[in-house]
């Protein structure tokens, strides 16, 4: 029996990563993406008609990651345009600084922007409230991930909790549907002032796929001021960590 | 009867006309016989407007002769009669005529669970809203009410709980769903756009992308009569078995945790983090999106990526059965998995039980053997694995077989395997037969996944189904606790680990 578990703990070795803001991820990852005008923007019309969110203008050229789901399908039918870097930093305070354009070289985070008293008091602990309003599962998966033996987020002070009420703000994800729209609500009452907001995921950004099902109902990022907003389908694990980090002032980008 | 037969190797859509149109009494008195039959099960029925009529589709599995059945019905949509209803006979149907009768008002005589099924924005009855779910009660002077949700504890999705308890023990819990629903299946028939279909494909649930969107594939190749070539069949069941092997992983070091066993935890998230990490070093995303695409891939497989996977999945097999024996080979763990939630097989199979749930308790439900597509048709025939007791134990037992089957089914798929050196694009443009009814059906890492598409007399998706396993096994969880102490809960919830989003849709 004890051999067993010493086999199991042989095996797993350590798993941690050392340093947080020393992660590279894969090339095949799909995080910030890099624009280029050329003088035949054809492939970028021919792109921007296929995108099954309209995250692409063309005049002037741009891709808004609130929209973008990064399937990368717009790179390859532009490929002199448009290129998918692996730079998963690309969560920021408002949500006009997520769009890209072919003069941005990263996602600015503006410190200046954030509310005075965030830094103050969530810089050495903070916890936050979890609500799926229809995520699909693998961005509710990546934020457990947040905390799990890799990622170990919690080493920082930051955590999930149970109760709305043990929190210091909610991280939403999903596009918001109707039926979630009330319990979401009533979440977001509980939590004590002061409290933050963070947007997680394209869907939650800007409704995604479903920005014009009439099962949605957005009225609550109507209603509140934004924080955070991180894109991805699913947000991966560092660009949240990484943007929390910005957020609370430990890190700047 | 007569059905229109078909398998799961065809290549092509059936013309909607070929499908014989029946009367419901011939049906009903056909599936009243059938269904008691272990060989058969529905894996689709449903209804969808046809002019002025309301056509019904009832798509029928016969595991033992690998057949699909398929036949539809008639009835006016403004019939004020009751159909007599399935359900009363075969518990199985509920999901099926609860979402008819949700969505058209259709009346279902002696239904026996005459409940809304997910609310759904399109539903008739605009005065049935998710926060008066009508729950079952029972009087009593010692019994009490426990309500969890919509939202939970985690960071999970969301939907109500509401236990009747005795003292500590749970003497029925039901499950009030529909907090996710966002329109999937609207969403398919108001775009023409291929490629914003296969997205929503891939947002059904995400942590089965791959499966819904290889069903997704498999429907829009038979409507337009694309051959799949040999590749591209190796490379999406590769990316299957992954899928099944990350979530199998994740939802053992989501049972370790319940159970205060930290080692398994930790080793799990390490596992599930090696095996989405080793898609993500294929296709760009950790679960899998933008790998599964109709008629072609943009991430054809190579020489370094096929290193990549085989090495990984060798260390991740290895170190993940070192995980199986430590838990055998401790009592405790053991004391709280086994003999937990148990499910009885006649049970499973009333309620129409699916999947990995399914074959916990003996009942073998296995798209991959039953009803064989792709490699798994043209290679070494599946075996499916099987348990008996039902339990959280067999459930787990499950993962860690099939873990160990997906790794050497990933070996002997690549091991000596040569990627062609020019495999074919997706294609979004090409078009759909007109009139024709199309399906797909693969085994998801949870179970059977069955999407069903109907095209009008232009070619366009004018009606597109999806059926998650999670729509059968929700209530499978809800009979496991029964009797158990209200703490043993969350095990009983992990050991199924269903979709909300999948059912909601």
């Amino acid at each position: 029996m004890i051999y067993s578990k010493i086999k199991v703990l042989h095996s797993h070795g350590w798993q941690y990563i050392p340093d947080l803001n020393d992660v590279t991820l894969t090339e095949e990852f799909r995080g910030r993406p890099e624009l280029t005008v050329t003088d035949d923007m054809s492939d970028v019309e021919a792109a921007a008609k296929l995108c099954p969110t309209g995250a692409i203008s063309t005049a002037p050229f741009s891709l808004d990651l609130g929209r973008c789901l990064f399937c990368g399908e717009c790179a390859l039918r532009a490929p002199r345009n448009i290129r998918f870097t692996n730079d998963y930093k690309i969560g920021t305070t408002s949500r006009e600084a997520l769009v890209v354009t072919p003069e941005t070289k990263q996602i600015d985070f503006h410190p200046e922007l954030v509310r005075k008293e965030i830094p103050k008091l969530f810089s050495r602990s903070l916890k936050l409230r979890q609500v799926s309003a229809a995520g699909d599962a693998s961005i509710e998966m990546e934020l457990n991930a947040t905390g799990n033996v890799n990622f170990d987020f919690g080493r920082y002070g930051i955590e999930f909790t149970a109760s709305p009420r043990h929190s210091d703000g909610v991280v939403i994800t999903g596009p918001i549907s109707k039926n979630m729209s009330e319990p979401l609500d009533i979440c977001y009452a509980a939590i004590p002032e002061p409290k933050i907001t963070i947007i997680c995921g394209s869907e939650a950004c800007s409704g995604g796929l479903f920005s014009e099902s009439k099962a949605i109902d957005r009225h609550f990022i109507e209603q509140h001021h934004v924080d955070l907003w991180l894109p991805g389908a699913p947000t991966h694990p560092m660009t949240f960590i990484d943007a929390v980090m910005n957020l609370i002032g430990k890190k700047q980008r | 009867m007569n059905y229109y037969i078909t398998n799961n190797t065809a290549t092509q859509a059936v013309a909607i006309k070929d499908i014989p149109e029946v009367d419901y009494a011939a049906l009903y008195d056909d599936l009243k016989e059938r269904l008691k039959q272990e060989q058969y099960h529905v894996a689709h029925y449903f209804a969808t407007p046809d002019e002025n009529r309301l056509m019904f589709y009832i798509v029928l599995l016969d595991d033992k002769e690998h057949q699909i059945m398929l036949a539809r019905f008639a009835m006016e949509y403004y019939d004020d009669i009751a159909l007599p209803s399935l359900t009363a006979l075969h518990p199985a149907m509920h999901p099926y005529e609860r979402e008819i009768a949700e969505l058209y008002n259709v009346k279902f005589g002696s239904m026996p669970w005459d409940k809304p099924l997910r609310f759904s924005e399109n539903r008739r009855n605009r005065n049935s809203t998710i926060d008066n779910y009508p729950f079952y009660t029972i009087e009593g002077e010692s019994l009490h009410e426990v309500n969890v949700g919509p939202i939970h504890a985690g960071i999970i999705e969301p939907g109500a709980f509401r236990f009747i308890c005795d003292g500590e023990k749970v003497l029925h819990l039901e499950i009030a769903l529909g907090y996710q629903h966002r329109g999937v299946e609207t969403e398919f028939t108001s775009t023409d756009n291929r490629l914003r279909q296969t997205l929503l494909a891939e947002s059904i649930a995400g942590d089965s992308a791959i499966a819904h969107t290889s069903a997704f594939a498999a429907t829009i190749e038979r409507l337009t009569d694309t051959a799949v070539s040999d590749s591209l069949a190796t490379e999406r069941i590769v990316a299957l078995e992954l899928e099944r092997m990350a979530m199998h992983i994740a939802d053992t070091g989501a049972l370790s945790m319940d159970v205060g066993y930290q080692l398994g935890q930790v080793a799990c998230e390490a596992l599930r983090t090696m095996t989405i990490n080793t898609t993500q070093a294929w296709c760009g995303n950790r679960f899998g999106k933008g790998l599964i695409r109709p008629c072609g891939t943009n991430k054809p497989l190579t020489k370094e990526k096929i290193d990549m996977i085989l090495a990984n999945v060798e260390q991740i097999g290895r170190r993940y059965a070192e995980v199986s024996d430590d838990i055998k080979s401790s009592p405790t763990l053991l004391s709280r998995f086994e003999h937990c939630g148990i499910v009885p097989r006649s049970e499973m199979l009333r309620i129409g039980g699916v999947g990995m749930a399914a074959r916990a308790s003996g009942l073998v439900r296995d798209i991959r053997s039953s009803h064989p597509w792709g490699k798994y048709a043209t290679e070494t025939k599946h075996e499916s694995i099987s348990q008996h007791d039902g339990d959280v134990m067999s459930r787990l037992m499950m993962r860690c077989d099939e873990v160990q089957q997906s790794v050497a089914r990933i070996k002997s798929l690549l091991e000596g395997y040569t990627p062609e050196t020019s495999s074919a694009r997706p294609d979004y443009e090409c078009a759909l037969k007109s009139e024709h009814l199309s399906f797909g059906l693969i085994e998801g890492w949870r179970g059977e996944i069955c999407h069903v598409a109907l095209t009008n007399s232009e070619g366009k998706i004018s009606t597109y189904k999806v059926k998650e396993p999670s729509l059968h096994n929700w209530l499978a969880l809800a009979l496991a606790v029964r009797g158990e102490g209200i703490s043993d809960f969350p095990i009983c919830n992990k050991s199924f680990n269903l979709s909300y989003c999948g059912h909601d849709l």
